[in-house]
């Protein structure tokens, strides 16, 4: 009986596991024997090159300047979605005045759900052409033009958003401007997650909790926040992977795809240029390979120090 | 081995992203640009044709099929299904497909090294990149059209094109891309306003410099960029290089030569510049190229400063009464070639090596450069065809200033050549105008940091290196 079971599902599996060997993995693994070359990208001749390519990868300051705005958005993307996805989730479950019907999320929270969660309906794509309307440099940009006509911007001198390379906290301001969409697009879909996960909690646990005396401060910090431990984990790696992509906003958003200046470039951006640009595909598949490795160098270790008893309940 | 219901509970979201991270699945990220890199096998193409003759000069064969794959951008695709029509008309029993996109190099690049379109017009933001099509020997040399017999006048192809068509194309001493639309570069401004307020299009710095307070009193700014694509400013800056330090200079700089950016009037070609941008002189914001076009139309500057595709670029939203003129770019007295127009021809096609009908491929393109083709276009485009007289019978005044232009200018034609020698240096010297035309360089830092740029190119071996005689 099992082994019919076995021989059912491993039929069942046979094709897509063909074609994701064939359409997934072949391709990392041409893309890491092509590292090795220095294929052009336009033909079907290429030399050998050892491991040149990843010398020239070490050395290289683009990717290095490319690196740390990499590591910029790996750090920030995932603190501040999640903190902000989690205030707002704590908000629409718990956040409310507590009452004979228990604990509920403040006022109006079914339609504030919906609102948050929006942006995650659209495209990246369809955000970025959006921001690009809000961050406009001129007077009929969102912003520049309501803070223009209060008087809090100088109409000869608008802020330029993503076209500012001036340091904020040592981080070109461009960076801080993508940081913004990028948050703004992924905190409503983690808020939802979030949600999800608090609901789950037994209502009886903040009872006991609220009876004891916790105000809200200690109920999140006591009882939500450990008990989401999980869940933030998962999404802490899922924004990880985001952060450390980012380059449909650096591509749409910036000038010259990583500018002004190289002060937005990341990783896909320099690969995409010197793969797509200056016709070095061999050296950009080991950025590729290299990006890949860190990648899931990162989940691995990420998924480690976070590993914990799981609570039930 | 297999997942039974019993332990199905073990499957939680922590072992399932475990797994699914062993997987590689998780490199999601780097998963498409790795894709990317990957290629595939060759194949061989079929080729051999029918008997050459002068109307057939490459041998076309009948009951062929020829693949045209057609840039639709600012020109549009119209134009080129006329040229279908004429092509039909000589070769009915030759199937065209034309299709035409705006993701040139998302959907050839990856054809090219197996089964590539016959003939492709490789333009727009997202085309592929020249020079290493022609170092990676991935298209023909046309050489054979240049000598080809004119589709419908007398004398050769080449005689037929326009002066700088030919040169444009070439590269280590090949004729590779055919150019099919004529650009001339220069400062627009509204000859109506200009009229109604008494104004004198200026032709030099210190006139203009004169005027620009006279345009400010007015509410407007004298001049609007666009500074989000580095290429515009870019092609004022090396027009003015140009103008002011003579050909030899760019030439120069071009060929990589050592502290070619140095040279006499390299540095008092971009002074102007600065000092336009010091005395707060631009339109404030940083607005991308139709953006800095609208307010150029919104009258919200006097000048703005783009090619002869501006026309047909903003055709939509041109307020009635309003006259587009093009004026040459502004230089100084004692420049060295003040008369030397920026123009250039445009919209390369190629004809890929792996291309399986490569004879008609290069018969389509005699029709494309055809009287009655070119005359077509610049009809429908309204922007000058790279064959002579294209635009005699179009009426337009964007047109005709242009033409009047072209027609005043110098011996020579303006023509900066190291954009497409190198994309490093191409990005660089993009960057560094924004940074100029931003006020964030001065025209000395510019210069250094071009020609720091240039050294590195220079001594990178890994870069192919590329020359201009002329």
């Amino acid at each position: 009986m099992r082994h019919g079971v076995a021989r059912f599902v491993t039929g069942f599996l046979a094709l897509p596991v063909a074609l994701y060997l064939f359409y997934v993995v072949w391709p990392f693994a041409q893309a890491a024997g092509y590292s090795l070359t220095d294929w052009g990208g336009y033909s079907d001749a290429q030399n050998f090159v050892g491991l040149d390519n990843y010398v020239r990868l070490l050395s290289d300051e683009l990717i290095r300047k490319a690196f740390w705005h990499n590591v910029f958005f790996l750090v920030t993307v995932p603190l501040f979605t999640i903190a902000l996805a989690l205030f707002l989730a704590f908000l629409l479950n718990v956040g409310g005045r507590e009452d004979r019907a228990g604990i509920r999320g403040v006022f109006g929270s079914a339609l504030y759900k919906v609102i948050f969660f929006f942006p995650q309906v659209l495209s990246l794509v369809v955000i970025a052409v959006m921001w690009q309307q809000i961050y406009r440099t001129d007077q009929q940009g969102l912003i520049n033009g309501l803070l223009i006509k209060i008087g809090l911007v100088d109409a000869d001198n608008p802020i330029a958003f993503t076209a500012d390379p001036e340091p904020f906290l040592g981080i070109p301001a461009v960076l801080w401007w993508l940081l913004l969409i990028a948050v703004w697009s992924g905190a409503g879909f983690y808020m939802v997650l979030f949600s999800a996960a608090m609901q789950s909690i037994p209502k009886d646990i903040y009872e006991a909790a609220i009876l004891d005396g916790a105000g809200r401060f200690h109920t999140f910090f006591r009882v939500t926040l450990p008990l989401l431990r999980d869940t933030i984990s998962v999404a802490w790696v899922y924004l990880g992977f985001i952060a450390l992509d980012m380059y449909a906003l650096v591509f749409v958003m910036t000038p010259s795809q990583g500018g002004p200046n190289h002060a937005s470039e990341i990783f896909a951006s320099v690969l995409n240029f010197t793969a797509f640009q200056k016709g070095q595909f061999g050296y950009a598949c080991a950025m590729g390979v290299a990006l890949a490795i860190f990648t899931i160098l990162l989940a691995a270790v990420q998924l480690r120090i976070t590993r914990r008893d799981r609570i039930e309940f | 081995m297999s997942v039974t219901p019993e332990n199905l509970g073990d499957l939680s979201r922590r072992t399932l992203l475990q797994r699914a991270a062993a997987a590689g699945l998780l490199a999601a990220p780097a998963m498409g640009l790795l894709s990317a890199c990957a290629g595939s096998e060759p194949e061989k193409s079929d080729t051999g044709g029918a008997a050459k003759s002068k109307d057939n000069p490459f041998g076309v064969k009948d009951g062929s099929a020829v693949k045209v794959v057609i840039f639709n951008g600012g020109l549009g695709d119209q134009w080129a299904k006329e040229d279908k029509v004429i092509f039909s008309a000589k070769h009915p029993n030759v199937t065209v497909n034309m299709s035409s996109t705006q993701k040139i190099k998302t959907e050839e690049q990856p054809k090219m090294a197996t089964q590539p379109s016959d003939l492709v017009m490789n333009s727009g933001a997202d085309m592929m990149d020249r020079s290493t099509l022609i170092n990676e020997g991935a298209i023909e040399p046309l050489d054979d059209l240049l000598t080809a017999p004119a589709w419908d006048s007398e004398g050769t192809v080449a005689d037929s094109l326009l002066p700088g068509t030919v040169g444009d194309g070439t590269q280590n001493g090949k004729f590779y891309v055919v150019n099919v639309a004529y650009t001339v570069w220069g400062n627009w401004y509204n000859a109506a306003l200009f009229k109604k307020e008494g104004w004198q299009a200026p032709t030099t710095w210190d006139e203009f410099f004169a005027l620009a307070p006279k345009i400010k009193a007015k509410g407007m700014a004298p001049y609007v960029h666009d500074a989000v694509h580095g290429y515009y400013p870019r092609w004022a800056l090396m027009a003015s290089i140009w103008k002011t330090a003579g050909k030899q200079v760019v030439v120069d700089i071009d060929n990589l030569k050592e502290g070619a950016w140095k040279a006499d009037g390299v540095l008092k070609a971009l002074e102007p510049w600065e000092k336009l941008v010091k005395d707060k002189l631009l339109l404030p914001g940083k607005l991308d190229h139709t953006q800095s076009q609208q307010a150029w139309l919104d009258g919200k500057a006097a000048f703005i400063q783009v090619g002869t595709w501006l026309k047909n670029e903003m055709s939509a939203t041109i307020p009635p009464g309003f006259e587009l003129t093009l004026s040459d770019y502004w230089h100084n007295a004692d420049d060295k070639a003040p008369k030397d127009v920026f123009a250039a021809s445009g919209e390369g096609f190629v004809v890929p090596s792996k291309a399986p009908n490569k004879e008609a491929a290069k018969e389509f393109l005699r029709a494309i450069l055809s009287k009655a083709g070119s005359a077509k276009f610049a009809e429908l485009t309204k922007s000058l065809a790279s064959t002579k007289g294209s635009g005699d019978n179009v009426q337009d005044t964007a047109l005709s200033s242009a033409n009047s232009l072209m027609k005043n200018g110098g011996s020579e034609l303006i023509s900066v050549k190291f954009q497409d020698f190198y994309a490093d240096l191409d990005k660089e010297s993009q960057n560094l105008s924004e940074e100029l035309m931003a006020g964030r360089l001065t025209a000395q830092q510019f210069v250094d940091k071009m020609q720091a740029a240039a050294d590195k190119v220079a001594k990178d071996s890994s870069i192919k290196k590329q020359t201009r005689t002329a």
